[in-house]
């Protein structure tokens, strides 16, 4: 509104304009007033309340909309059917198996992959000639696409437990060979000369040097590979598994049983949070733990 | 501590890399003398091999022509032998001042406990108390050139090379700096081979300064500082002071004229 208030017409402004450059007067065209757009913030009940609503609202309009028949439940299921499974599930069924099973599958994996990948990405330091060798399958492992491996992983390690930490491994050793190479190379020569030129030995540089600044790339991925070990483990346990959340799914989705399928989607949903939530604390206390 | 063998020697040391576009000489033989307790300056363009000296005293670099001898012992190739402080601070994020200050010392397997209780009076005594347990982030860059400055005093060798060590501070910093160096120097009793652009700052700390050239490196001029110790700031202003540094500017003043020459013709 004020725009327009200020300027008649845009036919007027260009003439005036060309008028003023002509005479090369010194007053410039009147610019049409702006302020900095302000936000309010809303105080912290109003988003969380908002927050809230949109979830009951969603879940009412689901329930509402089966028991209406405006969605098919046989295909969606519905909140109710999906408690009253939920229920089931924890009281008499294979819930408590289920979590373990996959929860030790992601974090053996995880802590493989990581702390093997990690040792890989600094050994790099050791020698060029042998980084040099390395660094091209490093390469070509990390574009093959992991999960297209894991149905030959199954055959080779087996159903049980072994074969899903296998594949999660897979997915988070690669990621961080990478990282740990990037601390490697991004390291200051002139500091491993101040160390020559103290009389350090090979073993000392890499102690004292080499591992403690490459440290914080090591931790920053600890978030990311917690995501793909976990990835990993349900995808194994989709391929072949007598226990799991994701075998759990892939049961109840080929029997039908959708309400059972929303269940274990959202107890992995959970056990996914729960482990990167803990994960982001270790690696904030690491990094603590680093700076000083 | 005799006269008769300088405590370092750089004898007909010379350095020729070998680059794509063929041989790069970057020293001509070279050759110094400095007896225990010494202070001497490197001056010289940019790229006239100050750094390649002291890259090869340190063992870093083995040259291609010449030895090093510390105490008339051969030296050449050998690390760990003197305390060499590069441009950079390269005090580690991850430590605190105390355990950046010892580290030479913790190479050298002291046990750590000794050797905290010997850095921390030094700390003290030169300017970072209340710092030891701060990391270095948290210090200015005169203090952070002051610890790094002690790392290498208590790596506890007798002669020190010191590569532009005041270079990145700022000219009231600088000053400030130089005092304390003296300080140090005279307490520690060290020989110290100190490499700079400034010319001044060569003259006010030294007992004697080697004019570089370049191309290849090489020392075009030795003059003796014989200025009585402990110097003032005001000397800098004396006849006999401005004598020498107008010899040292005229010297790299033709030196550079002739090197672009050089340039020119090539």
């Amino acid at each position: 509104m004020a725009v327009q208030d200020t300027s008649p017409s845009v036919g007027a402004m260009e003439r005036l304009d060309r008028e003023q450059a002509s005479v090369q007067s010194a007053t410039p065209a009147a610019k049409p007033v702006r302020r900095l757009p302000v936000q309010k913030d809303w105080p912290a009940w109003a988003l969380i309340s908002a927050q809230i609503g949109i979830l009951i609202g969603a879940l009412s309009l689901w329930e509402i909309g089966a028991r209406a028949g405006w969605i098919d439940a046989f295909f969606w299921s519905q909140p109710s059917a999906i408690a009253h499974t939920m229920a089931i599930f924890f009281a008499s069924g294979d819930a408590w198996t289920d979590i373990s099973f996959t929860f030790r599958s992601t974090i053996f994996g995880f802590l493989l992959g990581t702390t093997a990948g990690s040792l890989l990405g600094l050994s790099f330091w050791w020698s060029r000639n042998y980084a040099a060798i390395v660094q091209p399958y490093v390469i070509c492992l990390e574009s093959i696409p992991k999960l297209a491996l894991a149905p030959l992983i199954i055959l080779v390690f087996g159903i049980g437990l072994v074969s899903k930490v296998a594949v999660a491994t897979a997915l988070t050793l690669v990621v961080s060979t990478l990282t740990a190479y990037a601390g490697v190379k991004a390291l200051d020569p002139d500091g491993e000369k101040l160390f020559y030129s103290l009389g350090a030995s090979r073993l000392q540089v890499f102690r004292k040097l080499v591992v403690p600044f490459c440290l914080p790339w090591i931790i920053s991925v600890l978030r990311v590979n917690i995501g793909l070990a976990l990835t990993g483990a349900i995808v194994g346990e989709f391929i072949a598994s007598q226990h799991g959340l994701g075998r759990a799914i892939l049961y109840a989705g080929q029997t039908y049983d959708i309400a059972l399928v929303w269940v274990a989607v959202l107890v992995l949903s959970t056990l996914a949070m729960v482990m990167y939530a803990t994960v982001s604390w270790v690696e904030g206390m690491l990094r603590k733990g680093v700076r000083q | 501590m005799s006269s008769s063998a300088p405590k370092l020697c750089v004898a007909d040391v010379s350095m020729t890399f070998q680059t794509r576009s063929g041989a790069f000489r970057a020293l001509a033989p070279v050759t110094l003398a400095i007896p225990q307790g010494r202070f001497v300056s490197l001056i010289g363009p940019s790229g006239c091999g100050k750094t390649t000296i002291f890259n090869i005293i340190a063992g870093l670099l083995e040259p291609t022509g010449g030895r090093v001898l510390i105490d008339g012992v051969d030296a050449t190739g050998t690390i760990g032998r003197v305390g060499y402080m590069l441009q950079k601070d390269l005090l580690l994020p991850w430590r605190t001042v105390l355990d950046n200050v010892i580290l030479g010392m913790e190479i050298q397997h002291v046990p750590l406990r000794a050797a905290r209780e010997r850095a921390l009076p030094l700390l003290h005594r030169y300017g970072l108390a209340g710092f030891e347990y701060l990391h270095p982030n948290a210090l200015s860059g005169g203090m952070r050139q002051r610890a790094a400055l002690l790392r290498t005093l208590l790596f506890d060798t007798d002669v020190i090379l010191l590569d532009e060590p005041f270079g990145a501070l700022d000219a009231q910093t600088k000053l400030k700096m130089q005092e304390w160096l003296m300080q140090l120097w005279s307490d520690f009793n060290k020989t110290v081979l100190f490499v700079t652009h400034d010319v001044e700052e060569a003259i006010y700390l030294s007992d004697e300064v080697h004019v570089m050239a370049t191309r290849p490196g090489r020392i075009i001029a030795t003059i003796p500082v014989p200025l009585a110790r402990p110097r003032i700031r005001g000397s800098v202003l004396t006849g006999e002071f401005l004598a020498i540094k107008e010899r040292c500017l005229e010297l790299l003043h033709l030196e550079g004229t002739a090197s672009e020459q050089i340039n020119e013709a090539a």
